[in-house]
């Protein structure tokens, strides 16, 4: 079980808080709107009369906005550095930046608005800081309720969990080998085992798609012993990059789902098609298979897509989507995500 | 020892899977020693079990119930028409939802993975008592059936539902007609109704009409009480639209 106290809030693994990361398009949109909500409560408050309100906000925000911008640039480049920092200190460099910039920004503008408009130095810089501490002050409290949420994930890795359907019927699979072919046995059992190994593990952290891509390919073995010749598997991993980082069970689950609703159906069966790539710092999975339809796509397999949609979320916010589809008879799933690679 | 004994039961695999029939093959092999039986054929869809049916003397299905083509649960319904239909032994993995179903109607099945003992009790039960009825099985399958079977001197013919044009109740069955041919079946138009909803609308309290096959509707004052009849596409004939059912008209119109 995870510690709670600060000791575990300040280390740098699992569930402990840290800066959020201002490269990620949902962080950014996240202080975009909680500083200017600031600048307008503040044309609201400084304003006299509501005719004034938006000269006002005009005002302030050719002020905050150039501030904002540069910080969530420079919060985004300086990140490696402030990540080594460790968290206070890491806000404390930002505090201290943010002073810096608001009292270069003041003195730049100051002179170029009148003056009845323009702010002082040292009245812009009193003003950073504190939209510098509440923003600051709403991700460490946001990044706080999303922590159980994380170790969540784990529990929901679960939940994406193998259908009960395939584990009796690849042991029943098993069962059917030990007599006749007693090697072929062997191998689908250490199969099972390593698919259960990965099953029951911790979960909460992202791990390599090499990693996942193995597994998968250890569960197609366990369903082409079922299927035969039935299940053809087409990969094409030539734009893959191992060390790309996913959530674990992000590809098992939705090749589960094809084999049951794609394959399984299809006396003749069909072929799943699985893409992996990256281009253009986007890490971009697809997956293909025949659709049978019937429109008995189940409840099972919403399951599934949803669960790795939330997981998604969590770990990488707007920057991740999850489509899928139904066109020409097939089925097809593709999911995007910002691609990072594991430190060698 | 009765007479039952003396017959050797004839028994029937079906399973998509190849290992899982292996399995069952394997299994009844141990069977043999204290339930001696005939392994009649393997089938891989309910399809190829009712094609066995019709060719072969079959006690025991052990059916799968999920099959591609037809799945077992179809089978069986066809099945329980037979007029001595065999015993029914489903084989299934793990699925609560549908489990749910047949532990409500009290339809007995073995779970996968199979032990030899739960086999042997299953099979020993099929010579006590009478078998799953049609009943239970329409009650347990969430969805309706893709054929209608008509059972003729003891053989099973499949009607695909896709393909009938017309149902009409007259007094205790029902003819089918499809583009070809007419068939009976023993069924009640009400329960067909219910089953097939989507695809059939009642134009008179005798007749279900596909909604696919209607071509138009005819004035056709002497023979129908609404005064409208429902022309059928594929055959040219009209049927008469009654008084109750008249909304159907201006639905189609």
């Amino acid at each position: 079980m995870a510690k709670w106290g600060p000791v575990a809030s300040i280390n740098q693994t699992g569930t402990g808080i840290r800066l959020p990361n201002f490269c990620n398009l949902g962080v950014m949109l996240r202080s975009l709107v909680v500083v200017n909500l600031l600048v307008a409560a503040g044309a609201v408050l400084h304003a006299p009369g509501p005719a004034a309100m938006g000269t006002e906000f005009m005002a302030l925000a050719a002020f905050a906005e150039p501030i904002l911008f540069i910080s969530l640039a420079a919060l985004c480049v300086a990140r490696p550095v402030l990540h080594a920092l460790g968290y206070v200190r890491s806000i404390a460099a930002v505090v201290v930046f943010e002073a810096a910039l608001a009292w270069v920004v003041g003195r730049l503008l100051g002179g170029a608005l009148p003056a009845g408009v323009a702010l002082t130095a040292p009245q812009l810089v009193l003003l950073a800081l504190f939209a510098t501490g509440f923003t600051l002050a709403y991700f460490d409290l946001r990044s706080r309720a999303l922590a159980p949420a994380i170790a969540e994930a784990r529990i929901q890795a679960l939940q994406a969990r193998i259908r009960p359907h395939f584990l009796y019927n690849s042991i029943n699979a098993v069962l059917s080998l030990i007599r006749s072919e007693p090697r072929r046995a062997e191998r689908a059992l250490e199969d099972l085992a390593d698919l259960f190994r990965v099953l029951m593990a911790d979960n909460r952290t992202l791990a390599p798609i090499g990693n996942e891509v193995e597994l998968v390919r250890q569960y197609l073995a366990l369903e082409s012993l079922r299927l035969g010749e039935r299940l053809r598997v087409r990969w094409n991993l030539d734009a893959m990059r191992a060390d790309a980082l996913v959530p674990p069970l992000v590809l098992q689950p939705l090749v589960e789902n094809a084999v049951y609703h794609g394959i399984e159906p299809c006396e003749s069966g069909g072929e799943i098609e699985i893409d992996v790539g990256v281009a253009e710092g986007q890490l971009r999975m697809s997956l293909s298979n025949p659709y049978p339809g019937g429109g008995r796509h189940s409840a099972g397999n919403k399951m599934a897509l949803t669960n790795i949609r939330e997981r998604l979320q969590l770990h990488f916010d707007a920057e991740a989507t999850m489509r899928s589809e139904v066109k020409d008879g097939m089925y097809r799933v593709t999911i995007r995500m910002p691609y990072i690679s594991a430190p060698a | 020892m009765s007479l039952a004994d003396k017959e050797v039961p004839r028994v029937l695999i079906a399973d998509d899977e190849a290992p899982a029939r292996s399995r069952l093959r394997d299994l009844l092999d141990d069977c043999r020693e204290t339930f001696p039986l005939v392994l009649v054929d393997e089938a891989r869809t309910g399809r190829e079990v009712l094609d066995v049916l019709n060719r072969e003397k079959v006690d025991i299905v052990l059916l799968d119930i999920r099959m591609p083509d037809m799945d077992g649960l179809e089978a069986a319904r066809h099945i329980a028409g037979m007029t001595d239909p065999p015993a029914i032994i489903f084989t299934t993995a793990f699925d609560s939802y549908a489990l749910k179903a047949f532990e409500v109607n009290a339809i007995d099945y073995v779970l996968k993975p199979i032990r030899l003992e739960r086999l042997l009790t299953a099979l020993r039960k099929t010579r006590s008592g009478p078998g799953v009825s049609r009943e239970a099985l329409d009650a347990a399958a969430n969805q309706p059936r893709r054929h209608l079977s008509v059972h003729e001197r003891g053989k099973i013919h499949l009607v695909p539902v896709s393909e009938i044009l017309y149902l009409r109740a007259e007094l205790k069955y029902v003819t089918v007609r499809t583009a070809q041919r007419e068939y009976l079946v023993e069924e009640s138009l009400t329960r067909l109704e219910e089953e097939f909803g989507e695809v059939f609308v009642r134009v008179h309290r005798n007749c279900l009409v596909a909604r696919h096959a209607i071509g138009g509707f005819e004035r056709n004052a002497d023979e129908s009480e609404s005064g409208w009849a429902v022309l059928v596409k594929a055959t040219g004939e009209k049927l008469a639209v009654s008084r109750r059912q008249q909304h159907v008209v201006k639905q189609f119109r």
